[in-house]
């Protein structure tokens, strides 16, 4: 059958589904709308947990970020996962014995200040809206895909779909529907894997067939390796960044994903603290089943990649890919704008090598006659979604990666979009501002706020500040770098009171913004930017993605001088931390 | 409740256990030794890779459930479980 058909048929089965048990499901627990974890247990909340926070990031754009950097994108691998750990050790369980429902809610409170509630908001806002720009990127080429168009017009597509996605509103909040989705995303993710494994190793297990052999006795990486080399590029499992930056940008993302507001909510609502802790460990559990398939998905399709641009020997007449005689998916992904080919040499075949090294270059071009790498362009996003067409699988195999895809990042962005409009109504609004507000109005807002988001969000994705992933990577430094010392404080230090509270998160957010703002662009405008965006102008070499972890420093720093020189919290705060510490009496999460 | 105080500071040294073994198999082998362990192959893998790549993740799995499992039990050693 027709790949485009095809696809419209599994996409369209997929949505059917999501909305059907929607519906069926809040037939039942209408009333129970913000408790939609209570009463489910650990396992399938974990499940719906790791739905959620899987977004484009990880389907889409992860494995592409690994295959082009090789070892360095181990930090996305390590800072998405370790941050769990954090997460179940340090938060979540306290948190659920406090028992609110939002983040800000908890802050307003430990703090005994509205103001706190509110810097709370803004942080929370700026980091949700950047996450929500990484997703717009990554909708963006998987409906450019989809629909054989160019990245706009798919990004304005995604866009619309977003938002009447997101304004259904309550099926957010239904677990079975993250269920579903997380069972089609992961689904999508591993069917390929296993597929490509098999084909190059003959291992169907693509955590072990990274490891293994190829059909000619010499070991993947190794292989993989020595073609890196033979074309001027760098070793695949080399070092190439500075140890010191790997360090912060992991440790941005690790507490980057323990202060991340919307993940946080879904350890509030199980029944019991013990159950927030196994919670925790349950999402991680589905989670790794993607990030350990993600590094062979990446070596996996480079390694086609290559072998297609270069199917003989390197520098040999007829070594190279005839551009007319380029497969498919080259020339749907050309049409997308996403991939470019440029015969700069003029003799109607590909190259792909690194131009960049000098010494390399200067050998293609005396020896083999090259003049510089003619694609031009490869976004690191497409691979996974190109990764089953480059690898020739089965034309039902690449419509259902295109359905997982969009699960990944419609469901993330309508759960964002979800914690930015009740940020603003219910937080906002009905907490500090208008407290007599009518439910019809803060609905109101609540949507207004929510369409404001997406057309932020959209506008700044039609010239990203970076490849999907590190687009939410700049998100994750935000909430590294505000969110989480004010929670970490909040349960392990009864001495730090609102004032140290509210500066350490003014200064952690706005250190970590202006940074960001220095090398990607003021707003991230594109061309606004102070400085050129590479390593000769990072402060100690640290790219702005991993600025989050110095932003939090600044921000335990500040938080705790502050505190010190200012008095101590009253004694019932002192208390209410003291309880939060002790699992028992942790009642069911309380109402509004 | 019998004794506050010390079930704050026993779950204090779990976490602190806990977060070592966090930190030595991620930034430690996966990023800090990482060069120096890819001498080690097992299989294809370099160690130093498999630790950044594939390991980590294991581990920080098998962290999170031991933590709970020894936080549960510490929940009744000191009486303040739930139900």
């Amino acid at each position: 059958m027709d790949l485009r058909v095809l696809t419209w048929i599994v996409v369209g089965i997929t949505f059917a589904l999501y909305i059907g048990i929607a519906i069926w499901a809040r037939a039942g627990s209408t009333g129970e709308f913000y408790v939609a974890g209570k009463g489910v247990n650990p396992v399938l909340n974990g499940m719906a947990t790791a739905a959620d926070w899987m977004s484009a990031a990880s389907f889409i754009s992860m494995a592409g970020l690994i295959a082009f950097n090789g070892y360095d994108a181990s930090v996305y691998l390590m800072g998405w996962t370790g941050g769990y750990v954090l997460l179940a050790l340090l938060l979540a369980p306290y948190l659920r014995k406090f028992g609110k429902f939002t983040v800000p809610e908890f802050i307003g409170e430990r703090y005994y200040s509205q103001t706190a509630r509110i810097v709370a908001v803004l942080c929370l806002i700026v980091a949700s809206i950047t996450y929500v720009i990484g997703q717009m990127k990554g909708i963006g080429v998987a409906f450019s895909r989809f629909l054989e168009t160019s990245y706009e017009v798919g990004l304005f597509s995604g866009m619309g779909v977003v938002f009447i996605y997101a304004v259904l509103g309550g099926m957010k909040g239904i677990t079975y529907t993250q269920i579903a989705q997380y069972c089609v995303l992961i689904f999508a993710y591993t069917v390929p894997a296993i597929f490509i494994s098999l084909q190059l190793t003959g291992n169907p297990l693509p955590q072990l067939g990274l490891g293994s052999k190829l059909s000619d006795g010499t070991h993947l990486l190794v292989k993989l390796d020595q073609v890196l080399v033979d074309l001027g590029f760098n070793e695949y499992t080399a070092k190439k960044g500075t140890t010191l930056n790997m360090v912060a940008l992991t440790m941005s993302l690790m507490i980057g994903t323990a202060g991340l507001p919307h993940v946080i909510v879904r350890f509030f609502t199980v029944p019991r603290v013990r159950d927030a802790r196994a919670s925790a460990g349950w999402a991680l559990v589905f989670i790794a089943i993607l990030y350990t398939t993600a590094p062979a998905v990446g070596a996996m399709s480079f390694f086609n990649l290559i072998n297609t641009i270069q199917p003989g020997e390197i520098g040999s007449e007829t070594g190279n890919l005839v551009y007319e005689e380029r497969p498919q998916w080259f020339k749907n992904w050309q049409r997308t704008g996403l991939l470019a080919f440029e015969d700069k040499n003029g003799d109607g075949r590909v190259q792909y090598f690194n131009d960049k090294d000098a010494e390399f270059l200067l050998k293609a071009e005396s020896e083999f006659g090259w003049a510089g790498n003619e694609m031009t362009k490869i976004d690191r996003d497409i691979m996974v979604l190109a990764n089953p067409e480059i690898a020739k699988l089965p034309n039902w195999v690449i419509a259902l990666v295109v359905a997982g895809g969009l699960a990944a990042a419609l469901s993330t962005a309508a759960g964002l979009l979800m914690a930015i409009s009740s940020a603003v109504s219910h937080d906002l609004l009905k907490g500090v501002f208008k407290p007599d507000i009518s439910e019809r109005a803060e609905l109101l807002a609540a949507r207004l706020s929510m369409a404001g988001a997406i057309l932020v969000a959209g506008w700044l994705g039609l010239n990203p500040p970076g490849f999907a992933a590190q687009v939410v990577a700049l998100a994750f430094g935000l909430a590294a770098s505000s969110i989480f010392p004010a929670l970490m404080f909040g349960i392990f230090n009864k001495r730090v009171n609102a004032t140290g509270a509210i500066v350490g998160m003014l200064v952690g957010l706005s250190s970590t913004l202006i940074y960001i703002f220095m090398f990607k662009g003021w707003l991230f405008i594109p061309g606004t930017n102070t400085f050129p965006n590479t390593a000769d102008y990072w402060l100690f070499g640290i790219q702005p993605e991993a600025f989050g972890a110095i932003g939090a420093l600044l921000n335990f720093a500040s938080a705790w001088v502050v505190s010190k020189l200012t008095a101590a919290p009253p004694e019932h705060i002192q208390h209410l931390v003291e309880d939060i510490r002790v699992p028992r009496g942790a009642g069911t999460a309380a109402a509004h | 409740m019998k004794n506050p105080q010390g079930y704050w500071m026993a779950n204090l040294k779990i976490l602190l256990g806990c977060l070592v073994v966090w930190f030595v198999v991620s930034f430690g082998f996966g990023i800090i030794l990482a060069e120096p362990l890819n001498a080690i192959s097992i299989g294809g893998y370099q160690l130093g890779f498999w630790f950044a790549q594939q390991g980590s993740i294991y581990i920080f799995l098998v962290l999170i459930f031991f933590y709970v499992w020894r936080m549960n039990k510490l929940d009744r050693e000191f009486d303040v479980h739930e139900d």
